[in-house]
């Protein structure tokens, strides 16, 4: 050092600190994304976790949540101990008991129920991403009221998916990202696959040939980089995809060759209206469906090889029985109609005619003149051999945005449909499946449950996909058999149940009453519910001797939510961190359209408090209420190892378990012996399991004959026959059949307009129910709700990190329609719809439609649930609009529906009007309805003013410096446009972020 | 007063940022916190965090706004993530009188000596950009360090040795590399994308580039849609086309 003091002294930075003691490997649970995490450890605590490169789903990146999740992990809302409630619901008073007091608790609550009818059990889960336990677990109790958060979510989507195409967006399927040139994106709350979904779109935009559409009301995250936005009137999605169907149709810019082969188009369906086969598919006596074959004038085995199927012209179908018309003849027929043409619709859906049209040529163009042709030989389903694999690069996505509307059904549908018009599913550029999807169309099972006996499982799973009306879980009478009334004539295709209705029911007995209700990681008593302020009240409502309506509830969840308030018994679980998970090919895994993949959570760190994970809980519960699965003939616990053990010792058939991976000594994958070993497998390959399809299955897995024995093995599909996409529903045929009085199992009357309304078995377009019932003058406004990226399907907005971004919600609204009322930036306003009022504050935004107005939703917060101090900007300013919207529609001849589609029972939040009124001066300043504070749990953890969280944690100096390396992201993409950039598609040292197309 | 190196350096580490790619999502902000709480200038110390007033250090800062062209109401929404631009002529390292606020010769990365720094704001004064972050607990003024810790550091897989910011961002909207050299990479991606330094009329020479959003198509009140699919019948209910059809022969 110079002896100069005035002299500057020069920083040694230590540019290698051992900056952890261990790095391990485990699944992020922040959403429900599923990424790859490594998670460095310092001193025992966690220093960093960062996106694991070789990850399949996130492939090194890692969204804000995930970053986050440090503070997730010691989050003071977590819960430490078993809890008895003391006070009454909702006070949050309790106190900490014992594990074994609460789990014999727990059994006797649920032993008494399952002695007198298993049915008084109502088991409902939140974002459950272990499914098939959680229904298994019910079956084996013997009860059929058991569904996860997918009716309130996004069941349009799927059950739509599955009945048309065999797969749907999501987790069962992506955009092909590599090759597609025209990518369209439906809807807000898009964000279900965040890290994909986001590596998929830089990738797109990089390449300078692609164009990205995206349709939505809002114009944020993804619609703000779109090349387009549309942004459409909610809940007329389905009128915009007619019309853009209208157009390819009307100028032939249809797929016909895709349509022959891999769809129902040619179908023969019997036009004989009145009478019971009336829209049924012609078929022969083995049942296989019919086509009229061109060259033979003959009706010849739709599935024949040689036919040449007629695609239009009623045909005769034998000496005394009706005329049939194809399939297609009956697509063509409506959408052809000038009732769908873009002039006709433009108004309704709020985009200008001109720009349908030109949007249908785009998509005409893309799919046509720019097809694709890989070199890839494959052998289709019939044994046909193909040299090249034909593509039509326009791909789609949707989610929530379509789907949570009363007409999201048949717009899901509708949208499938444009997709299969033009040839694009499971084709290279187009949209993919993910394994084990395609599944046959629908697939098995049918829901299980409709018996129930004492101290007996069900016959089957209680979820499943009925296909006429002998399938609803309904009884003699037609009244419902399940809480949520799923799978009843008001919700026939209720795929996922209606957990938004559960409440409500069980308060109301109606179809009947229940003594135990059972939830995991749900917040029904708050952001998960619609109607909230009025569905807490079903929680503590009385009977007239004082006992609560809803007996008893029994509640786990890792953190003090606002729900916990309200359990007379709470189970608490542990953090993403400290837990084994499976996230199996069962239930819901991470494969990707290259091939399946599944993979575990290890704790990586151990809990510092009395909690255990649920899914040992659940098993331990499960061997204490001797339930056949769970117990061995002695009468001991099957699988006292708890989940870990379930995860590598249960077999669902023979060689099929939770995990796919390293079976049998690890030298079978997909079928094979349970093995001791595997987890240590899975934890050595970084916590999941791959497998690269050959390039041959890698598209047309719905016919592709290689992939479908491959699918067959692994036990995804029955056998290998093609999946046929079936364009035209005929269960849905079947129950319009029955609404009009053919078959022996009948609706009620009361239902019965409404099921032959609904059950059109094309897709079809209708006003959203409640719109059509709600004064359009007196709420003109519709009102949508997403989450923000940093916060979708996170687990807890307690997060210190995450609420310093976004702490409280403000309503979006653009400045035109604000200016016609007056209202101006951070205004106070009143939103009233026909169901109550809130109270927020204004931003004006020109990326929302002229008629609509958004905010984001579970910002809001209930004062003392999450650890959160009661001035928090949540409990304060955020407002929760849920409580606005209703769970039940207006009462129309005595009766209120459920507030969901009349096909699946997805819950309508997007169907909702309001109105938006300036408040008062003295009113501006805090939201409401506000709720008393809930007191905190006892022994709750400290919430303090200041946190330096990593102080300790810098790591020792090691010296040294490694050579530094530049990073160019989209690497492959940039490459291609960019001279000086190489393409290092193999030797990228940055992990796998590159093409996998060879 | 602190002086700049005597000779700038040659290798000029710096961010080079997507904005037609950037979603807003927060990942690189986040990241950032979590990888630096332990880094250089650790803690990036958190206020009030479960309460009213929460606020704490953040290197890296997300703005989205709304430009609208007052003339004809067409509007664009941008995700802006702003940190550090270690600048050529960074003020903040002339002002700082402790010299505590340094511009490193080897990289050109601006850092603030903790041990040294008296936390008298002059640098976030200084600063045209806004991107000092001042750790009021600790009382020292903390920043982008450009993850001058984790870049080098011999213990960390080479997967992880880049900006955490970088290696996170979902979209792949972040690049990171030597801006010095004007044939590296990310140097050959800035020229091809018209890449830009932000508002250079203060003089500061900021090393990082920011890329621009490409226009957006039909987006402008005055587009025009000219395109669209000839029709093969204008029938109402499309009869000529059904017709058309009856005898299409096609191979199942």
């Amino acid at each position: 050092m110079s002896a100069n003091p005035f002299s500057t002294v020069t920083e040694k930075v230590e540019l290698s600190r051992m900056a952890a003691d261990e790095v391990k490997t485990t699944t992020c649970y922040m959403c429900a994304c599923r990424c790859g995490i490594r998670v460095h450890l310092k001193d025992g605590k966690v220093r960093y976790i960062e996106g694991n490169p070789e990850h399949p789903v996130n492939q090194g990146v890692l969204c804000a949540k995930g970053s986050a999740g440090i503070m997730n992990h010691y989050s003071p809302a977590r819960l430490s101990k078993p809890l008895k409630r003391v006070g009454e619901r909702g006070s949050g008073e309790f106190e900490e008991i014992e594990w074994d007091e609460a789990l014999e608790l727990a059994t006797k609550w649920m032993g008494d129920a399952r002695a007198k009818d298993p049915k008084k059990l109502a088991f409902f889960t939140g974002r459950d991403q272990s499914q098939s336990l959680t229904g298994w677990w019910a079956s084996q109790f013997g009860t059929p009221n058991f569904a996860a958060h997918g009716g309130f979510c996004s069941v349009n989507m799927a059950a739509a998916g599955l009945y048309t195409i065999g797969g749907a967006f999501w987790e069962f399927g992506e955009p092909d990202w590599d090759l597609t040139k025209y990518f369209m994106l439906f809807g807000v709350a898009e964000d279900h696959d965040s890290n994909p979904i986001k590596i998929g779109l830089g990738k797109l935009k990089t390449k300078a040939d692609a164009k990205f559409v995206s349709v939505n009301p809002v114009r944020t995250g993804y619609s703000a980089i779109a090349d387009e936005w549309v942004g459409i009137r909610p809940g007329t999605d389905g009128l915009f995809i007619f019309a853009l169907i209208h157009e390819l149709l009307r100028s032939e810019k249809i797929d016909f060759e895709y349509l022959a082969r891999y769809t129902n188009s040619h179908w023969l369906v019997y036009d004989n209206p009145g009478q019971e086969n009336d829209g049924l598919f012609v078929r022969d006596k083995d049942g296989n469906p019919l086509c009229y074959d061109l060259k033979t004038k003959k009706l010849v085995d739709a599935y024949s090889k040689k036919a040449k199927p007629g695609f239009v012209g009623k045909r005769k179908t034998g000496r005394g029985k009706p005329k049939a018309r194809p399939v297609f003849e009956l697509i063509a027929e409506r959408y052809l109609n000038d009732e769908y043409s873009p002039d006709a619709v433009a108004e309704q859906v709020g985009v200008k005619a001109d720009d349908i049209r030109r949007i249908a040529a785009e998509i005409a163009h893309a799919a046509f003149e720019e097809e694709i042709e890989l070199d890839i030989p494959w052998v289709d389903w019939t044994g046909r051999k193909h040299k090249t694999m034909k593509g039509r690069p326009v791909s789609m996505h949707a989610m929530r945005g379509i789907s949570a509307h009363s007409n999201g059904f048949h717009t899901c549908r509708a949208l499938h449909l444009l997709q299969v018009l033009i040839g694009s599913v499971d084709v290279p550029g187009g949209f993919r499946y993910k394994s084990p999807f395609p599944k046959h169309i629908p697939p098995a099972p049918k829901p299980a449950g409709k018996i129930t006996q004492p101290n007996t499982p069900l016959d089957g799973a209680p979820i499943g996909n009925p296909t006429c009306p002998e399938d609803l879980m309904v009884d003699d009478d037609g009244n419902p058999i399940r809480i949520d009334k799923g799978y009843s004539w008001e919700h026939p295709m209720s795929a996922h149940g209606l957990m938004h209705m559960v409440l409500h029911n069980a308060w109301a007995k109606d179809p009947y009453g229940i003594d135990v209700l059972f939830m995991y990681m749900a917040n029904m008593g708050w952001n998960s519910s619609m109607n909230t302020s009025q569905t807490v009240k079903y929680l503590t409502d009385k009977d007239e001797n004082g006992e609560y309506k809803i007996p008893k509830f029994i509640y786990s969840d890792a953190y003090y939510s606002e729900t916990v308030a309200y359990a007379d018994l709470v189970l608490p679980d542990t953090t993403y961190l400290e837990r084994w998970d499976c996230i199996s090919l069962l239930d819901r895994p991470i494969s990707s359209a290259h091939g399946p993949a599944d993979a575990i959570r290890q704790p990586v760190v151990k809990p510092d408090r009395d909690v255990r994970a649920f899914q040992s809980v659940l098993l331990d519960l499960g061997a204490r209420l001797g339930l056949p699965g769970m117990t061995n003939d002695d009468g001991t616990a099957k699988y006292p190892k708890g989940y870990p053990d379930y995860i590598v010792n249960h077999e669902r058939g023979p060689g099929l378990g939770p995990l796919a991976g390293w079976r049998q000594g690890g030298t079978r994958h997909g079928r094979g012996k349970p093995d001791a070993y595997q987890l240590d497998a899975y934890i050595e390959n970084g916590c999941f399991w791959q497998y690269e399809l050959p390039a041959n299955e890698q598209y047309y897995k719905h016919a592709n004959k290689d992939y479908l024995k491959y699918a067959n093995y692994m036990g995804w599909v029955p056998d290998t026959k093609p999946i046929t996409f079936q364009l035209y529903s005929e269960p849905m045929q079947k129950f319009r059949l029955a609404a009009q009085g053919h078959g022996t199992v009948q609706p009620p009357d009361e239902h019965r307009a409404r099921v032959e309304e609904f059950f059109d078995p094309l897709p079809t377009w209708y006003t959203p129910i409640e719109e059509t019932m709600v004064d359009d003058e007196e709420f003109p406004l519709h009102a949508l709700t997403q989450r923000p990226m940093h916060m979708y399907h996170s687990w807890g907005g307690q997060n210190a990190w995450l609420r310093q971004i976004t702490s409280f919600n403000k309503l979006y609204i653009h400045p035109d329609t604000a200016a016609k009322m007056d209202v101006k930036n951070d205004d106070w306003v009143w939103i009233s719809s026909h169901q109550g009022r809130v109270k927020g504050q204004v931003k004006l935004s020109t990326g929302t439609q002229r008629d609509t107005v958004w905010t984001w939703n579970a910002i809001g917060k209930r004062k003392g649930a999450w650890g959160l101090k009661e001035d928090a900007g949540e409990s304060n300013k955020g407002f929760l609009l849920n409580h606005i919207i209703s769970e039940l529609l207006p009462e129309k001849g005595g009766y209120r529906y459920s507030n969901s589609d009349p096909v699946t029972g997805q819950a309508a939040w997007f169907d909702l009007k309001v109105n938006v009124e300036k408040c008062l001066p003295h009113e501006a300043g805090a939201t409401e309805p506000m709720f008393e504070p809930a007191k905190r749990q006892p022994n709750a953890f400290p919430t303090p003013d200041i946190v330096q969280y990593g102080k300790d944690l810098k790591g020792k100096p090691m010296g040294g410096q490694a050579p530094l390396e530049s990073w160019v992201a989209n690497r492959y993409e940039n490459a291609l446009n960019i001279r000086g950039i190489e393409q290092a598609r193999e030797a990228n040292p940055h992990g796998k972020r590159t093409s996998r197309i060879k | 007063m602190t002086s700049l190196p005597r000779k700038p350096s040659r290798v000029k580490l710096g961010l080079v940022i997507d904005l037609d790619i950037c979603v807003g999502c927060q990942a690189c902000a986040v990241n950032c916190k979590e990888w630096n709480t332990s880094g250089h200038s650790a803690p990036l110390t958190d206020i009030n965090p479960y309460g009213a007033g929460q606020k704490g250090v953040w290197y890296n800062r997300i703005h989205s706004f709304e430009a609208v062209d007052q003339e004809t109401g067409d509007s664009q929404t941008i995700n802006f993530p702003k940190s550090c631009l270690h600048c050529e002529d960074a003020p903040c390292v002339t002002v700082c009188p402790t010299g505590a606020s340094y511009k490193r010769s080897e990289d050109g990365i601006v850092l603030v000596n903790g041990d040294i720094c008296i936390g008298c704001k002059l640098c976030s004064w200084a600063c045209p950009y806004g991107a000092r972050e001042y750790d009021e607990i600790e009382g020292v003024m903390k920043k982008c360090t450009l993850c001058v810790d984790k870049i080098y550091n011999e213990t960390l897989s080479p997967s992880s040795r880049v900006p955490a910011c970088v290696a996170t961002c979902p979209v792949g909207a972040r690049h990171f590399g030597d801006l010095g050299d004007p044939h590296s990479e990310i140097s050959n991606l800035v020229k091809a994308r018209g890449g830009f330094a932000l508002m250079p009329e203060q003089g500061t020479e900021p090393v990082n580039r920011y890329l621009p959003p490409r226009p957006k198509q039909h987006q402008k009140s005055t587009d025009q849609s000219p395109r669209s699919l000839e029709h093969k019948d204008t029938s109402t209910d499309g009869a000529g086309l059904l017709a058309r059809w009856v005898d299409k022969v096609l191979s199942a």
